[in-house]
């Protein structure tokens, strides 16, 4: 893919990208899903969107040489660490902490649930500098997974996404020198807040398209499949769902794209990229559900890979924020 | 921050112009109106002043050209405080005067549109009947040729703005065999033989809905509306822009239901519960916008929007009733979020029912 240029669709041209504009990542994130694997899909959008996206915007030009150019190459894989054994939706309460020790940066914790963590050549990792300093006490750093002290502890074992790789990392006394500080130390918390704005708009680009996907397949298989001397699809409950159906996707699209709109267009809507994040994952969920229904015991049996798309399908209303955490943020956005 | 198309600066400068009219001249009296079940028909007339009743007709006949101008009335119109006053100024400009528009003579433009425009003489669109209501091929309204043009015969029902309309837009049987081959329209004047009376309903309470009879009504043939036996078309001609209509008063309504409860919990201190509510109204509504804007942009290309449409108005109605009911929930038992309940249960069946919605778009797929 990287041959492909497809790792550097929005990329700038100098550090080996297309220089594409925004659009062109959504049109990636749409397309891959008829490769029917969510997690290959997930193990690719952490690569592009979701750790290159901050060393690009805060990272130093001898950062960006040394990992976004052959990242967007294929040859060196990136990730991102966030979440912690004991801290989730909870960013703030990480424990992770990187002190300080003449030149170097001591770098002791863990982290789990980190998508392309046993393939991964780097982590742009979360850590806490200044555990008094409240969200100011947050520093980000880009760690070689080679470094002596990072152990990749566990393969996690997952309902879905069986083809990502996720790990449970843990950093042992982990020595880096100042040069692998990403962005300002303090602002980390304010930097990685940043980059889950980009990661839940292609998180729900790819929602929809999941969801597309699976609903395209199941309206075949409804005007193959016959049941009582008809079409199943010809029945008119199961043509009501499809109406059901095809009008939650396309509500779906409609706020991915609108939203995608006002990125482009130089807003930042942190709102409206939460609300068609929350509403795309909960309808690919409920979409893909149906689907299995209306596949009957088909749908149940891997053969049919519908079941496949519900168990992908159903990361999504947990990460990069689950539901409550969406709901918390679009109250927020109205004072409450 | 720039309007999402399709919308424009000078529409948003409409915007501002229209809600101050709709929170100055008409939000204050609906408590008023709803009581009396009626509204005065002199908010036409103020709106013609203010040209609102013209925004999207051609400027020959006392327009100004722009779909999407009244697409902007509408969506402010919700912000009335009363669903019967809104349905009651649509249904006139909304439903009643597009067929004429597109499908009458210069002489019935110049007779019904122009007046139309200017809020001196009130259109009503009368299809429905007491025993046809989606299925509307199989309407029973007779108009019989007679010498000069047609006697007609029958009854309508649920008509809005059938009380106080000096026009009823109607459909009428004209094939002896009926259904889709066999539908006219013809533009009937109040006078002799046709009866109406307000119906009592749910809610809407400020629109004179009405059953109507015609009892050998006597229509010159020159009040014949588009071709004899086409009428179907002039029907479905129209509903793509009424179902847009209904999605973005529901989307309007939406907002003043969602804004008007926002600030009574913001004056308390809700709790996580209370805060979830609210912000899954929001997401409603923006997905509600979402979907209805973009149906509105591929209508305005002129390309084939039944699909969009039929999302959009499937997404908005049961959506709406269940934003105010959510309010009502949270509000308490407010006269105006209450009325906006039942005022928005409307929305589902009006229009077309939702199970209506459903079977076009799962024919659309081939279903």
């Amino acid at each position: 893919m990287g041959e492909l240029g497809f790792l550097g669709l929005d990329k700038p041209e100098e550090y080996g990208g297309q220089g594409g504009d925004y659009y062109t990542s959504l049109v990636l994130a749409e397309e891959i899903v008829h490769a029917h694997c969510g997690g290959l899909a997930m193990g690719l959008a952490v690569h592009t969107d979701m750790a290159m996206p901050p060393i690009l915007k805060f990272g130093t030009e001898e950062q960006k040489q040394a990992w976004v150019v052959p990242a967007i190459k294929g040859e060196k894989i990136l990730c991102l660490g966030i979440t912690e054994p004991d801290a989730g939706s909870d960013v703030a309460g990480i424990k992770t902490r990187a002190v300080k020790d003449g030149d170097e940066y001591v770098i002791n914790g863990s982290k789990t649930f980190i998508t392309n963590g046993h393939r991964a050549d780097v982590i742009v990792l979360v850590t806490k500098t200044d555990p008094d300093a409240g969200y100011d006490g947050f520093t980000l750093f880009l760690v070689p997974m080679d470094a002596p002290g990072v152990i990749r502890e566990k393969k996690l074992e997952k309902l879905g996404m069986h083809a990502s790789d996720t790990a449970l990392l843990a950093f042992q006394d982990v020595r880096v020198s100042q040069d692998a500080v990403l962005g300002e130390i303090g602002k980390g918390f304010y930097e990685i807040m940043w980059e889950l704005q980009g990661e839940r708009l292609i998180g729900a680009a790819g929602c929809v398209a999941g969801a597309q996907g699976v609903f395209d397949r199941t309206l075949q298989y409804a005007q193959e499949r016959s049941a009582f001397g008809r079409p199943i699809g010809h029945f008119q409950v199961i043509r009501h769902k499809f109406a059901e159906m095809a009008t939650k996707i396309e509500t779906a699209r409609q706020m991915v794209y609108t939203t995608a709109w006002r990125f482009h267009n130089g807003q930042y809507p942190v709102r409206e990229i939460t609300m068609a994040k929350l509403y795309a994952s909960r309808i690919a969920v409920e979409v893909a559900d149906e689907c299995i229904q209306i596949h009957g015991g088909n749908g149940y049996m891997k053969e049919y890979g519908v079941e496949r798309v519900w168990r992908d399908m159903r990361l999504n209303r947990i990460g990069a924020g689950t539901d409550e955490i969406m709901l918390e943020v679009i109250g927020r956005s109205y004072g409450l | 921050v720039a309007p999402i198309p399709p919308f424009t600066q000078e529409h948003e400068e409409l915007r501002g112009a229209v809600r101050r009219f709709v929170e100055n001249e008409l939000y204050p009296h609906a408590n008023e109106w709803e009581a009396a079940r009626w509204f005065p028909n002199d908010v036409f007339i103020r709106m013609a002043r203010r040209r609102y009743l013209g925004l999207k007709f051609p400027p020959e006949y006392g327009g100004d050209g722009d779909l999407l101008a009244d697409a902007v009335l509408t969506e402010e119109l919700a912000r009335c405080g009363s669903g019967g006053l809104a349905a009651g100024i649509g249904a006139h400009i909304g439903i009643a005067l597009p067929p004429i528009w597109k499908f009458g003579t210069e002489q019935q433009k110049q007779r019904y549109l122009v007046p139309g425009i200017k809020g001196e003489k009130i259109a009503a669109l009368a299809i429905t009947e007491p025993d046809t209501g989606s299925d509307v091929a199989s309407i029973r309204t007779t108009a019989r040729r007679t010498d000069g043009g047609f006697l007609v015969n029958g009854s309508k029902m649920f008509i809005t703005g059938g009380v106080r309309a000096d026009a009823l837009v109607t459909a009428v049987k004209t094939g002896a065999e009926g259904g889709h081959h066999g539908l006219s329209f013809l533009i009937i004047d109040r006078g002799p033989g046709v009866e109406s009376s307000a119906l009592d309903k749910l809610g809407w309470h400020a629109s004179d809905t009405a059953a109507i009879t015609f009892d050998d009504v006597f229509v010159p043939s020159e009040n014949l509306l588009g071709e004899e036996n086409q009428g179907f078309y002039l029907i479905m001609a129209n509903f793509q822009w009424e179902r847009l209509l209904m999605a973005l008063g529901a989307v309007g309504g939406m907002q003043v239901a969602f804004e008007k409860t926002l600030e009574y919990a913001l004056d308390g201190s809700p709790g996580q519960a209370i805060h979830h509510k609210l912000a899954e109204i929001a997401l409603q509504i923006e997905a509600g916008r979402d979907v209805t804007y973009h149906a509105l942009r591929v209508y305005l290309a002129g390309e084939n929007a039944v699909r969009e449409v039929t999302i959009a108005k499937l997404r908005t109605q049961r959506t709406a009733f269940e934003v105010m009911d959510a309010c009502l929930q949270i509000r308490g038992d407010e006269p105006e979020i209450a009325r906006a309940v039942r005022d928005a249960r409307l929305g589902p069946i009006g229009g077309g029912t939702d199970e209506i919605m459903k079977e076009i778009l799962g024919r659309s797929l081939g279903l």
